[in-house]
């Protein structure tokens, strides 16, 4: 997986959880950047993210997270 | 929807649930609106919203209340005034294992103190039920406990009072015992669907140190379909009907073909054993009430030979109707609902077949779940909940009689000259009387699953229907009717508000099972019997229009009301003088004790 594909396929899922077509996430993107992320809807889309990548994030990692550049770190350590 | 029918995708809910809901509420349809309150003892916010969208399949279209994070208890013991004028029909609450605050600690305590341990536990939750019997007055649904993350004792946990396996399973009997003996009060076994799940990936921890879930989000689709099949089935939303197809979904092989000895059914192979499983959970359904109709392309000839079969299970008698024929096979569901005066709405639709299926639920709504491998119908149609038992009435057991009775009149009925002779020659005889305790459940069920005979399509809770029936504010009227081919039950129901000297109509409804019997004119006589004998001068009628009750727009026009008014959603109010009434039933012989018919 390249690190372009990885963005895509990141991509699409944030628009899937947030039923946004126009969302596009980057490195630097974090909960203020989108309206709908709040709690709740972060719990939904580190579950969809852990679906796509098939992988599972660990506790510590999933609490630590400062922007979706860190979550995409993760995915390009352990993602499928 | 196909998407929220078992088996379902439940990552695929999970993450598109914004879109699903927005296709459900696209199709416009009239539903029931409820509202919910669900007091958590851990997170419920993704429970309660996918929870949203099977009952929005269900037709139900719900608000709801949560209370604060872990407050179920406090907003249902202190009272709360959000809770309070939230009002709601149906309370569930939302506890899990991790909510139980005492365990039996190592293996020093005595059977008396592990014993009053759990007592104090219950009478935790014993006191929390009957404050809110006593505030909202509506039904309640109850978690069980799951099984416990670990076993301290290892299998010792199981048997041993020290144990916490041994602790909940005491527990949750405990709470068997209270819902055995209270009404409106139902146990949501998560113990069941946690197992069935698989309690290791249920229960993984990290879900509760995070985000304070009590089970994995993974299971939260599951689990919110189970829930949601209590609540459906509480407001009358079950399904009443199977229709069946034959060749390969009741027995293995074609008839046609292979003729009544070849096909499989019974003990000689194992798929003929996976069938016979099949006939048998089956015929268990009927002794609760589901009906049983076949709906399949065969020679009607070819399918009694194969329900013959000496080693089947279902028979013929089985059956309130039997469509064996080639038309197509949404046609034969429409007819044999029309027979049978339902809506084609309340059957579910069983076929092997893939694109029978497709026709059938795309040209008439009716679900028909994926039947792959016979030995995985039972599960099929079992874990869909369509015909979730809540409430229980005599007469459950015996509707499949009910309706072949009814099918028998229907024949009987051709071979006289006029109606009126036929009617006549059925022998009716109804009873009508105010509403008294025995029937208050059946009375109940029929107020929430009643869609066409009805007037105003009101829905009580059992607490109401009670309260309704001991004041001296309402007059109140069942119906049962019985005639020489069998007993039909409580058919109708009649509530109205007496003010003054007037009588306005809440409720008035009726069963389709006795539609042109004359009964309503037997219903009207009695009521307006007993509104002389109370002094009331005038009555009044509504009709709301729904979708459903098109057939009785008229109704008060045939009693002989006067119309006041319609608007332009079609509804109408209606009034009679008292003193104009005259007696409209001349067929059914009516026994009261108390009620004065009027003359």
């Amino acid at each position: 997986m390249n690190k372009n594909e990885l963005w895509e396929r990141l991509n699409e899922v944030f628009r899937d959880v947030f039923d946004d077509r126009k969302i596009t996430v980057d490195e630097n993107t974090t909960a203020d950047d989108i309206e709908d992320w709040d709690s709740l809807e972060h719990i939904n889309l580190v579950e969809a993210v852990e679906q796509e990548f098939r992988m599972r994030f660990k506790m510590k990692e999933v609490s630590g997270m400062k922007n979706v550049g860190e979550m995409a770190r993760i995915i390009e350590e352990r993602g499928k | 929807m196909k998407e929220l029918m078992y088996p379902f995708d439940s990552r695929y809910i999970l993450k598109n649930r914004k879109k699903i809901r927005k296709e459900l509420l696209s199709d416009k349809s009239e539903r029931l609106k409820k509202k919910i309150a669900v007091l958590g003892g851990s997170t419920t916010d993704d429970i309660v919203s996918v929870l949203d969208l099977f009952l929005l399949d269900n037709g139900i279209e719900a608000e709801f209340y949560q209370s604060e994070y872990n407050k179920y208890w406090e907003d249902a013991m202190f009272g709360n005034p959000e809770l309070l004028s939230f009002s709601p029909d149906l309370i569930y609450i939302h506890t899990t294992s991790r909510n139980i605050t005492d365990f039996p600690s190592g293996m020093s305590e005595s059977r008396e103190q592990t014993d009053c341990l759990l007592k104090k536990q219950y009478e935790h939750f014993e006191g929390m039920w009957q404050r809110l019997g006593e505030v909202y007055d509506c039904p309640v649904i109850q978690n069980n406990f799951e099984q416990p993350l670990y076993r301290t004792l290892g299998n010792r946990d199981a048997w041993d009072f020290h144990g916490r396996v041994n602790f909940i399973s005491r527990l949750n009997m405990m709470f068997y015992e209270y819902a055995q003996s209270h009404e409106n009060f139902y146990i949501n076994d998560i113990n069941y669907i946690s197992a069935q799940y698989g309690l290791k990936e249920w229960a993984n921890p990290k879900y509760w140190y995070m985000y304070k879930y009590a089970m994995c989000p993974q299971a939260i689709p599951e689990f919110s379909f189970n829930l949601c099949n209590i609540i459906k089935s509480v407001f009358g939303r079950n399904k009443k009907a199977l229709a069946l197809d034959l060749d390969n979904t009741l027995w293995g092989g074609v008839i046609g073909d292979d003729t009544v000895e070849g096909i499989e059914i019974g003990h000689e192979t194992p798929l003929a054993e996976a069938y016979l499983a099949f006939q048998n959970y089956l015929k268990e359904q009927t002794q609760l009430g589901v009906l049983l109709t076949v709906c399949s392309k065969n020679d009607e000839e070819n399918a009694l030979d194969g329900l013959n079969h000496p080693d089947g299970v279902l028979k013929p008698e089985d059956f309130v109707s039997i469509k064996a024929n080639w038309e197509p096979k949404d046609r034969n569901i429409a007819q044999s609902a029309e027979e049978l005066g339902l809506l084609t709405e309340s059957f579910v639709f069983v076929d092997d077949n893939p694109a029978e299926r497709e026709i059938v639920s795309m040209q008439l709504g009716v679900v028909a779940p994926e039947m792959n491998a016979p030995e995985e119908y039972i599960r099929t149609i079992d874990r869909n909940g369509f015909f979730e038992v809540t409430q229980f009435s005599s007469d459950d057991i015996s509707r499949n009689d009910m309706y072949k009775a009814n099918l028998k009149r229907t024949q009987s009925a051709a071979k006289f000259e006029s109606y009126h002779d036929y009617l006549l020659s059925l022998e009716m005889t109804a009873e009508i009387e105010p509403f008294s305790p025995v029937y208050i459940q059946r009375i109940t069920q029929l107020t929430n699953k009643s869609n066409q005979f009805n007037l105003t399509t009101r829905r009580y809770t059992q607490n109401e229907i009670e309260e309704i029936a001991g004041s001296n504010d309402y007059i109140t009227l069942y119906g049962r009717l019985s005639d020489k081919f069998g007993d039909n039950g409580v058919v109708s129901v009649v509530i109205g508000k007496i003010k003054g000297d007037e009588l306005h109509i809440d409720l008035w409804l009726m069963s389709c099972r006795v539609l042109k019997r004359d009964m309503e004119y037997a219903m009207m006589d009695s009521l307006a019997g007993e509104c002389r004998k109370r002094g009331i001068k005038t009555i009044f009628g509504y009709y709301y229009k729904t979708k459903k009750n098109s057939m009785v727009s008229r109704l008060y026009e045939q009693f002989g009301f006067e119309m006041m008014s319609e608007d332009e959603n079609g509804d109408s109010e209606w009034r009679l003088e008292v003193g104009e009434y005259q007696r409209k039933n001349d067929v059914i012989k009516v026994v009261t004790d108390s009620v004065s018919v009027v003359n």
